[in-house]
């Protein structure tokens, strides 16, 4: 069977580049970073390199990469490294999970936290940023994009409400990094959290931009690596790889590559032209190139995804809970979708292997799929009756 | 192959719907494997005080693992799909307020004709199966003379599970296969054995899934503490069936009709709820000879093998699950209403349970007893 995927918000597939820039250190360059022979030193040059790349790609330091685990690991190292009890931070009810239950548990240890909320566009007021400052504010955590709407927050402003607060600014960018230009310096951030593999290099490897001078406290302790901001010995592999699809992504970004674009509005376009009673979640805010978030009304996403899953096409709506079952989305909810309409919602996000045959593929099967589910579905049946 | 083909079986993650699946994947039919996501445990468990490896099985993410790795053994899609909402308004709180009213709930019953054979049904014809299997012990067959479809008990007698299949429509039941309906519960797990299925002996679960440990009295606390409703004033007297007040009991959702333990009154003879009256919370008790009685009305019933019933009809009437149907007569009271009576008086008839009848091997239909 043919097989499409469009949800690269989820994870992209490693490009064929990336995959053999990180080949050789599996086993033959499989040095320590740390260790001072030969192997060491082979393996460390990769990592400074890729350092560089990153930078690059950010518009910082080398010294202010810090390389992790992955985006989680990113989120958690900056809220809870720049965070103390009784300190408070102001962050937005859109966030991803990593940052809204780093939260939750930096209430449980005394720490205060508000949740700005978004309009109907899921965009956050500055405004209300700004209201939400307390003397004893010490961050603001505002994503850049947002995962399931692809919806890019006003961060330069915020940026600057945090300099004149004089309060550490943190920003998300899992869902923007190598997708538009960042420049840390114009956000104005102090941390900036990237992972892996939303940008074409593996799963398990991240990064922190930490602002030099900013002091975070690490989350684990051991040897003193990254500068002592991020303990064990480095993931050689996936941070190589992180570092050749910086690079890729920064070469792309400035060659201005608008095909992604393109593509994505004509899905877009093409499905509302085929359903009614169908919306793009987030469409009057400016978003990444790559996403769009549809409502398909008087249906339920979770069946449009499993019958779409089984004509070879992948997407995704909400957030999956443990059980790999759905839950309406937090995000949709926050914009002021009814439930249901959160969870008549899907994702299609495009990925730097998505081609024009894969949205013509799209095209063909989304539209009869909602009408097959719609024929089937009660709910459609008595909304159908009353008008 | 064709759409016809299709058959979604909803898997719990049990050695009989994971036995399911793996036959029908064996007969060469397209399968999907769907598990409904009903009820989140760990919401319990914080106004429980209770770790949650004691917490029910319902959804357990072991048991959605277990029926994962079936799937996958077996080389078929499988998905897991959230029915939360519908299970808590259908199931969750009619069981609570029945409780609350004195009577004595069977949401299995309730899971069945509001979730799995209605919302998952929908959701199977959704994604392109026509049919549902599922890993229940019965039998459904087209009776070309009636022109209806039939629900019959199955072969393993001791595992029949018809009594919460009653409610199921003709509709319904025209998309439904249960391949275990021929087998007994060693030929199962032989089966499951045989296609190399981990769990084969995988003890079978009893108690009510979102129930930890059966205490359901708890589960109520627990439930209400959450929804942050306080548990309604269902204290009462305890009185005998000549009218005689015994004393006061704490609340009419600790008793089910037949209960002889926890009473909190002694006597020199044993005394057994005969009746619990929810209009003025009394509870009534009195010796065992009281709790038999000839007849019931049945509610909200649902035909299977006769659109209606014209004259009175000889039957057998189950009244719990674990109930030898009785002989008796059933007949219309009213609209959607049956009378049924028995031909030798029967022991603690309780209000809130099904009554099902049975022509033989063939379900006719059922009613909640009122």
């Amino acid at each position: 069977m043919r097989r499409v995927y469009l949800d690269n918000n989820a994870t992209t597939p490693l490009l064929p580049e990336v995959f053999e820039a990180m080949r050789p250190y599996f086993a033959e360059r499989f040095g320590n970073a740390s260790s001072i022979h030969h192997h060491g030193q082979e393996t460390r040059a990769a990592v400074e390199s890729a350092r560089e790349s990153v930078a690059e790609l950010l518009g910082c330091r080398a010294s202010e990469i810090v390389f992790t685990s992955g985006g989680t690991e990113a989120d958690n190292l900056a809220l809870a490294g720049l965070m103390a009890a009784c300190d408070h931070v102001v962050t937005s009810r859109i966030e991803h999970h990593a940052v809204l239950h780093a939260g939750k548990h930096l209430e449980e240890i005394g720490c205060e936290v508000t949740y700005v909320p978004v309009d109907g566009r899921g965009l956050v007021d500055p405004g209300d940023v700004r209201r939400a400052l307390r003397p004893n504010t010490k961050l603001i955590s505002i994503m850049m994009a947002n995962n399931e709407t692809g919806v890019l927050q006003p961060v330069e402003e915020i940026g600057k409400i945090a300099a004149e607060a004089g309060v550490h600014f943190h920003t998300d960018a899992v869902q923007a990094a190598g997708r538009v230009p960042i420049d840390v310096r114009r956000v104005g951030c102090h941390a900036l959290s990237i992972s892996g593999h939303k940008m074409h290099a593996p799963q398990g490897v991240g990064a922190l931009y930490v602002r030099k001078g900013t002091l975070i406290r690490p989350l684990f302790y051991g040897g003193r690596h990254e500068r002592s901001r991020r303990a064990g010995t480095e993931n050689v592999p996936g941070i190589v790889a992180l570092g050749k699809a910086a690079q890729l992504a920064k070469e792309a970004l400035d060659r201005g590559d608008d095909k992604m674009v393109a593509l994505r509005d004509r899905l877009e376009q093409g499905i509302l032209a085929q359903v009614d009673d169908a919306g793009v979640n987030g469409e009057d805010a400016p978003r990444v190139p790559n996403t769009t978030n549809l409502h398909f009304d008087h249906i339920e996403g979770e069946a449009i995804v499993i019958a779409l899953d089984l004509k070879g096409l992948a997407v995704s709506t909400g957030a999956a809970c443990s059980s790999g079952a759905i839950e309406p989305s937090h995000v949709l909810v926050a914009m002021g979708l009814r439930p249901d309409q959160a969870r008549a919602s899907i994702r299609f996000s495009l990925g730097k292997q998505t081609v024009a045959e894969d949205i013509d593929f799209a095209l063909a099967l989304v539209p009869e799929t909602v009408a097959r589910l719609r024929e089937l579905s009660p709910r459609y049946k008595r909304q159908a009756i009353s008008t | 192959m064709s759409e016809l083909d299709t058959i979604a079986v909803a898997m719990s993650g049990g050695v009989d719907s994971s036995t399911v699946a793996a036959m029908l994947r064996a007969e060469g039919h397209n399968v999907i494997g769907l598990t409904m996501q009903l009820w989140n445990q760990r919401r319990m468990a914080v106004h429980d005080g209770m770790p949650e490896s004691v917490q029910g099985r319902c959804c357990s993410l072991d048991d959605v693992y277990d029926a994962r790795r079936v799937a996958q053994h077996i080389g078929i899609p499988y998905y897991v799909v959230n029915h939360e909402e519908r299970f808590e308004r259908d199931v969750v709180r009619p069981f609570v307020a029945e409780y609350l009213s004195g009577r004595t709930p069977i949401p299995c019953s309730l899971c069945n004709n509001h979730l799995k054979f209605d919302q998952l049904l929908i959701v199977a014809r959704q994604i392109g199966a026509d049919r549902i299997a599922t890993g229940h012990y019965a039998r459904v067959a087209f009776d070309e003379a009636r022109g209806r479809w039939l629900l019959k008990r199955p072969a393993d007698r001791s595992k029949d599970q018809t009594y919460f299949l009653f409610g199921l429509t003709q509709e319904q039941l025209s998309r439904t296969l249960f391949p275990l309906g021929g087998m007994t519960k060693p030929e199962v797990r032989e089966l499951a054995r045989k296609h190399g299925l981990a769990l084969a002996e995988k003890p079978d679960s009893q108690e009510i899934c979102f129930v930890p440990g059966g205490d359901y009295k708890r589960f109520i606390d627990a439930y209400l503490a959450e929804q942050g409703e306080s548990l309604p004033d269902t204290a009462g007297e305890l009185v005998t069936t000549a009218g005689e007040v015994l004393g006061e009991h704490a609340g009419i959702h600790n008793f089910t009709v037949g209960q002889r333990k926890g009473l909190g009154v002694a006597t020199g003879s044993p005394l057994y709820v005969i009746q619990i009256s929810g209009a003025n919370k009394q509870v009534v008790v009195g010796e065992e000879e009281h709790l038999y009685s000839r007849g019931l009305r049945a509610r909200r019933v649902n035909l299977i093998s006769v659109t209606d019933l014209g004259e009175p009809m000889r039957v057998a009437v189950k009244i719990r699950h674990r109930h030898e149907p009785a002989p008796a007569t059933i007949e219309r009271a009213g609209e959607n209403e049956i009378l049924v009576t028995f031909d030798e008086p029967q022991r603690a008839i309780t209000p809130g349970q099904a009554a099902v009848f049975y022509d033989g091997d063939i379900v006719v239909g059922g009613g909640w007893i009122a």
